[in-house]
């Protein structure tokens, strides 16, 4: 059977792939027994603790380490003398032990093993370090002034012409778009520029990161960790260690949560130095606090943005400011946020500038879409407005504006098949729609957009002698994925899903696997599975013609079955999987597939969300009474698993919207790390969120997949700041929108309302 | 360091362990134990997910002492089903899809459990609030809800 | 770190009072654990009072109510004749935490962690509670009010422990109620916090009231001006309006991560009279 095999996913009927089978992993789930990775252990293991600086900006002077190293029970002690000749990415190794400064409150700057937890947090008091504090600067609009406190000397601004000649906290500038939105504005009747600022948030993943490392004497390591991609956790170690990679096997444990904050290394390097100089085992596990501090949130946002419309409702020119800090180094989403400002629209005269700020806040990591929630609650905000300014309902606005097939996107290439407008029709349709709002209440609508991503993948297929079948992949399992790859190997193999056992396998026993992340794994592993079949179903037909006497060529593949290709190829009972396997051995030995690509082809997708809310006129207080999202997954693999990722990222979004915040105190320390001050949504906060599957098949994709987990956070915090707006009756510019934030919106309304009576 | 001896009763054994003073149930639990099935999301009491049941309650078991355990009797996320048989709230979790990462679960299963036992027929709100104590950061919630919503009318079938 | 668990309260005093050092009583553990584990004190003794005779009973007398200091909120909860004659109290004490905070968390330890936030302590000033002390000269019984001194600090000496709550008996037509202002519906620490119990006569005419704020002052306050609004009103929108001025007027609050000052005065006011509202129409046996 040729690989290249193609159906028309559109009118396909799939026998298993769309149903919702239970996961393989669910069981262990439920009862306790599926090991995270805190839950390892290994003979003689030691305890890793950090030590972190209390301050926002330091130079340390020094530290002194010896009256730890005498503690009865410290067994190794690392600081950043034993990370100076690390090789790779300079600002990853520096993230991971300070080098001359710490760069901010929570920055690891010395990390001890001990015999036991008591010991370790005893010899981190004794470790003395000298620090001469700094000023320091945490808002992204004040680390973009003149006079600024330097971060890094010798950080000049990438992607402006000429460059320039003095050092600034401003890592990099991007520009995208076409046209020119000046004369778009010029054509538009009505024109609203306004600016926005979104906190920093963090991904909240209840999974605090740990690993638990060892090393040999000669140099053979062993890595247990939670983490979204674990070829990458140990390329990089690899080289901040100075090891060769195959001599770093690592494991991937169950994951408790990532969404994009476990894509990069926090502690690993740092476990695996320890466990090399002390010659055992050593587990760290981040305190809640720590995973607070220091590992990485998304962005804070600041942003101006400028759209013209028509009375018709065409939208003339659309323009974005974008600046981002993304904490100590370089590397704030900034330039994939310019991408999607405006990528829903299709727009003659665009465009959107990115800022990446560095500040005196922990290295931001992704958080799901990375960069795009932010800057769709800029842009569809002003939309909102700018529809009620011409008297036209939102969806009509965004559909007569709506990104199709062919469209020239704002960020550069033409839109293959898309679901946008189906997306908004469906969502239109939607009972929640024109459902009635009670007092107080308001409806906001939104639309959003994620570029997916495919990456390097590679996965192993193998029959076992009674015809059931091992898979094993490389991406880490974030939202349920074995259970989707499990439906596709099934569905292309033609048995039954329980005879399919999906694994994450180690570093040492598959090749190289991106991280789980950009919304791959159902997209690509999925793809390279589909292939590892069709490529085992080639030779399990190969196998059948054998034990036939035919030519391979005369074999097809029907539902689990080898079965001649006609009357000419012979009269032959069809072979199943099974009997096929069972005689393996004396046909050429095991049967295997495999697949290895750098998977292009990923289809963008979109979602529109409606939500309605309640805001309290005394207090500020904002409820979510409704929310139902409607989003294109191409195709769902497992349609259960597929709502799950729409609701999380909604209920994500609703918490960035209203409550969660980084806040820093003026000693530019942080003031709520913990989950008692940083207010993730709570069961009793929500109603139920309703979803809408729509399948426009991706034209990439064998099946017609496309990624799902990210898009689902990017219309949320627009849509809920509408609804609130509309709530309220006065514009919020500012996330969270928290109470003391919203009641003074309010008041202040209430007030310029007054004055103009 | 004098180690406290403490006896209890852990998923229906007799259980008898030394401890630290300052350890507390959770660090016994998983680290002394091997129930790593309860796990620490905070060590604050926060978020839940090292839900277990003293005495038939719902408890942090981060923010009880080892020490306290005495004489206690308690249940963890292990011991909630019967031999090889799911509890129907194990079952539901399943068919619903009412965990992703799975991290929270054994801590929703266990005081969704203790919201069961005490009202067998609790409104959407009263598991809502039922649960308010246990992060889940996947899901969003709602296919947790209704499990929780399934299992207690299978439940009551009986 | 040393974990007594005696079974007397003589020996629980005895205990305290005779460690050097940091010693610290454990009821249900909610605020003490948290504060060790985030390092902000490392007791060198604990004593668990959950084993002492009548630490976990409610004892309900002529004169009102005895709660023991180990009795926690979901206990509080489940008693019928407090929640009937307190309904204000029990609320409080059963929005410290979620159910897992419930199962252990106390009254008692909610006064004597001496939170300015602490929700059941308005609640309980309103309702005119007060505690008895246990010490190494006998006991003393004081106004609930009187217990914290400012955050984290009391009045208790060295060897006190607080060993029940007293709650009076309740008077006929009267109600009490308490409300908080959260961000979130659940696992947040109060914004502000209002505690009211009101008296009305057979005209429905307010004869008595207490009024207390929570998270608006460096301790929970009692603010006898906003009952002033109160008495002698038929908790009319006059009245309401005075009352919730009243109450913004006594505070005196921080910004905090929580909290904006602005914000906390003006939520003190509506939740006054929000909660005034509340225990009016209880009392008018609503």
């Amino acid at each position: 059977m040729p690989l290249d095999t193609q159906i028309d996913p559109a009118t396909h009927k799939f026998k298993l792939v769309g149903s919702r089978p239970l996961r393989p992993d669910g069981v262990d789930k439920v009862t306790g027994r599926a090991r995270f990775g805190a839950d390892a252990t290994a003979p003689g293991m030691l305890v890793g603790r950090i030590l972190r600086s209390p301050h926002a900006h330091a130079r340390i002077r020094k530290i002194d380490t010896s009256r730890a190293e005498k503690l009865p029970g410290v067994k190794a002690i690392v600081t950043q003398a034993d990370f100076k000749d690390a090789k790779g990415d300079q600002d990853v190794v520096c993230n991971v032990m300070a080098r001359d400064k710490a760069l901010y409150d929570g920055h690891a700057v010395a990390a001890v093993a001990a015999t036991d937890a008591l010991v370790a947090r005893k010899a981190l008091k004794l470790i003395k370090v000298d620090y001469e504090v700094l000023p320091h600067v945490t808002d992204v609009d004040e680390s973009m002034k003149p006079g600024a406190p330097l971060l890094h000397a010798g950080m000049i601004t990438e992607g402006v012409e000429p460059p320039p000649k003095k050092a600034s906290n401003v890592a990099g500038r991007c520009e995208f778009g076409h046209g020119d939105p000046e004369t778009g504005f010029k054509q538009a009747d009505v024109v609203i520029e306004r600016t926005f600022k979104t906190e920093a948030t963090h991904q909240g993943y209840i999974e605090p990161h740990a690993c638990l490392a060892s090393v040999t004497a000669d140099g053979h390591a062993d890595l247990w960790v939670c983490t979204q991609g674990h070829y990458m956790v140990r390329n990089v170690c690899a080289e901040i260690l100075g090891m060769d990679v195959s001599r770093l096997r690592v494991t991937a444990s169950e994951i408790g949560g990532g969404f994009g904050g476990k894509t990069t290394v926090f502690i690993e390097p740092v476990a695996l130095a320890l466990a090399r100089k002390s010659g055992k085992p050593v587990k760290i596990v981040m305190s809640r606090e720590e995973v607070f501090r220091a590992s990485g949130p998304t962005s804070s946002a600041s942003m101006t943005v400028k759209i013209g419309v028509t009375r018709a409702g065409k939208i003339t020119g659309a323009f974005a400011d974008i600046r981002m800090q993304g904490g100590a180094f370089a590397g704030a989403p900034t330039s994939l946020g310019a991408m999607s400002a405006f990528a829903c629209y299709d727009l003659e005269h665009v465009k959107a500038i990115g800022w990446d700020v560095v500040t005196n806040r922990p290295k931001q990591a992704a958080y799901r879409a990375p960069g795009a929630p932010m800057v769709a609650f800029a842009v569809e905000s002003v939309l909102d407005e700018l529809a009620q300014k011409i008297g036209m309902d939102p969806i009509e606005l965004r559909l007569k504006n709506a990104a199709k097939e062919g469209t020239q996107s704002s960020y550069g290439p033409k839109f293959n098949r898309i679901g946008l407008t189906a997306c908004l029709e469906a969502a239109r349709k939607h009972p929640h729609y024109t459902a009635k709002l009670g007092p107080n209440q308001g409806r906001g609508i939104a639309a959003g957009f994620w570029f997916n991503f495919g990456g390097q993948t590679c996965v192993s297929l193998n029959i076992g002698v009674d015809g059931t079948v091992a898979l094993a992949v490389g991406t880490p399992d974030i939202g349920g994925s074995r259970a989707s790859m499990c439906l596709i190997a099934a569905e292309e193999l033609g048995i039954p899903y329980d005879k399919v056992r999906a694994i994450v396998a180690d570093t040492s026993s598959l090749g190289h696997n991106d991280i789980s992340e950009g919304s791959r794994v159902t997209f690509s592993t999925g793809l390279a599975t589909i292939q590892a079949a069709r490529d085992a179903i080639g030779k399990l037909c190969a196998r059948a013609a054998k034990m036939w006497g035919i030519s391979p060529e005369a074999v097809v593949w029907e539902n689990g079955y080898a079965k001649p290709a006609g009357s000419n190829a012979g009269n032959f009972e069809p072979l199943s999987l099974a009997a096929i396997a069972k005689k393996a051995a004396k046909t050429g030995g095991p049967i295997a597939g495999h697949y290895e690509v750098n998977a292009d082809g990923a289809g963008v997708s979109f979602a529109v969300h409606l939500t309605d809310a309640e805001v309290d006129p005394e207090t500020g207080r904002v409820q979510i009474k409704r929310y139902t999202v409607v989003q294109d997954a191409g195709k769902a693999v497992h349609p259960s698993y597929v709502e799950g990722q729409f609701q999380g990222g909604a209920v994500q979004g609703i918490g960035w919207a209203i409550n969660e915040e980084y806040v820093y105190g003026k000693d530019g320390r942080l003031q709520n790390p913990g989950f008692l001050d940083y207010r993730i949504p709570v069961a009793s906060d929500l109603p139920m969120i309703d979803t809408v599957i729509v399948e426009v098949p991706n034209p990439g994709h064998p099946y017609g997949v496309r990624g799902v987990g990210e898009t689902s956070i990017v219309p949320p915090l627009a849509a809920v700041a509408n609804a609130v707006s509309n709530a309220a009756g006065v514009r919020l510019t500012a996330l969270p929108m928290s109470p003391p934030r919203v009641l003074k919106a309010i008041d202040e309304a209430a007030a310029v309302k007054k004055r103009k009576r | 360091m004098t180690k406290i001896n403490v006896s209890t009763t852990i998923n229906g054994d007799a259980v008898d362990y030394l401890c630290d003073a300052e350890s507390t149930l959770l660090d016994v639990l998983r680290d002394q134990l091997g129930l790593t099935g309860s796990k620490e999301g905070c060590g604050t009491g926060d978020c839940g997910a090292c839900s277990v049941l003293v005495d038939g309650r719902v408890t942090c078991s981060c923010l009880v002492l080892g020490a306290e355990a005495e004489g206690r009797t308690i249940l963890t996320v292990e011991g909630i089903a019967e031999g090889g048989k799911l509890h129907p709230l194990q079952e539901k979790f399943l068919e619903f899809a009412a965990l992703q990462c799975g991290v929270c679960t054994p801590g929703f299963l266990v005081a969704s459990k203790a919201l069961l036992d005490r009202n067998p027929n609790p409104t959407e709100e009263e598991i809502r609030f039922g649960l308010a104590g246990n992060l889940c950061r996947c899901t969003g919630y709602d296919k947790i809800v209704r499990a929780v919503q399934a299992a207690a009318a299978e439940m009551r079938k009986g | 770190m040393r974990y007594e668990a005696p079974t007397t309260i003589n020996a629980a005093v005895k205990l305290l009072a005779g460690k050097a050092g940091v010693a610290r009583v454990l009821a249900g553990g909610t605020d003490l654990l948290v504060q060790m584990r985030t390092d902000r004190i490392a007791p060198d003794l604990v004593v668990d009072v959950k084993r002492i005779a009548g630490m976990r009973a409610i004892a309900t007398g002529a004169k009102g109510f005895k709660i023991g200091a180990a009795v926690s909120g979901a206990e509080l909860g489940e008693h019928k004749a407090l929640r009937k004659a307190w309904p204000g109290v029990v609320e409080a004490a059963n929005l410290i935490g979620p159910k897992q905070i419930q199962s252990r968390a106390t009254i008692a330890g909610n006064v004597c962690n001496a939170s300015p936030a602490a929700d059941s302590v308005p609640a309980l000033v309103a309702a005119g509670a007060s505690a008895v002390i246990a010490g190494t000269k006998g006991k003393r019984t004081v106004p609930v009010e009187t217990i914290a001194v400012g955050p984290g600090r009391t009045s208790l000496k060295k060897g006190e422990i607080v060993e029940a709550i007293l709650l009076p008996k309740r008077p006929p037509r009267s109600g009490d109620a308490y409300l908080r202002f959260i961000p979130r519906s659940e696992m947040d620490i109060a914004v502000v916090g209002v505690g009211v119990s009101l008296t009305l006569d057979t005209k429905g005419v307010c004869t008595a009231a207490r009024v207390a704020l929570g998270a608006v002052a460096e301790r929970v306050l009692l603010v006898p001006e906003a009952a002033k609004a109160l008495i002698g009103s038929k908790i009319d929108d006059d009245a309401l309006a005075r009352l919730a001025a009243a109450a913004s007027a006594a505070c005196r609050p921080i910004d905090d991560k929580r909290g904006t000052k602005e914000f906390r005065i003006k939520i003190a006011g509506v939740l006054a009279k929000r909660a005034a509202q509340a225990a009016a129409a209880r009392a008018r046996g609503k």
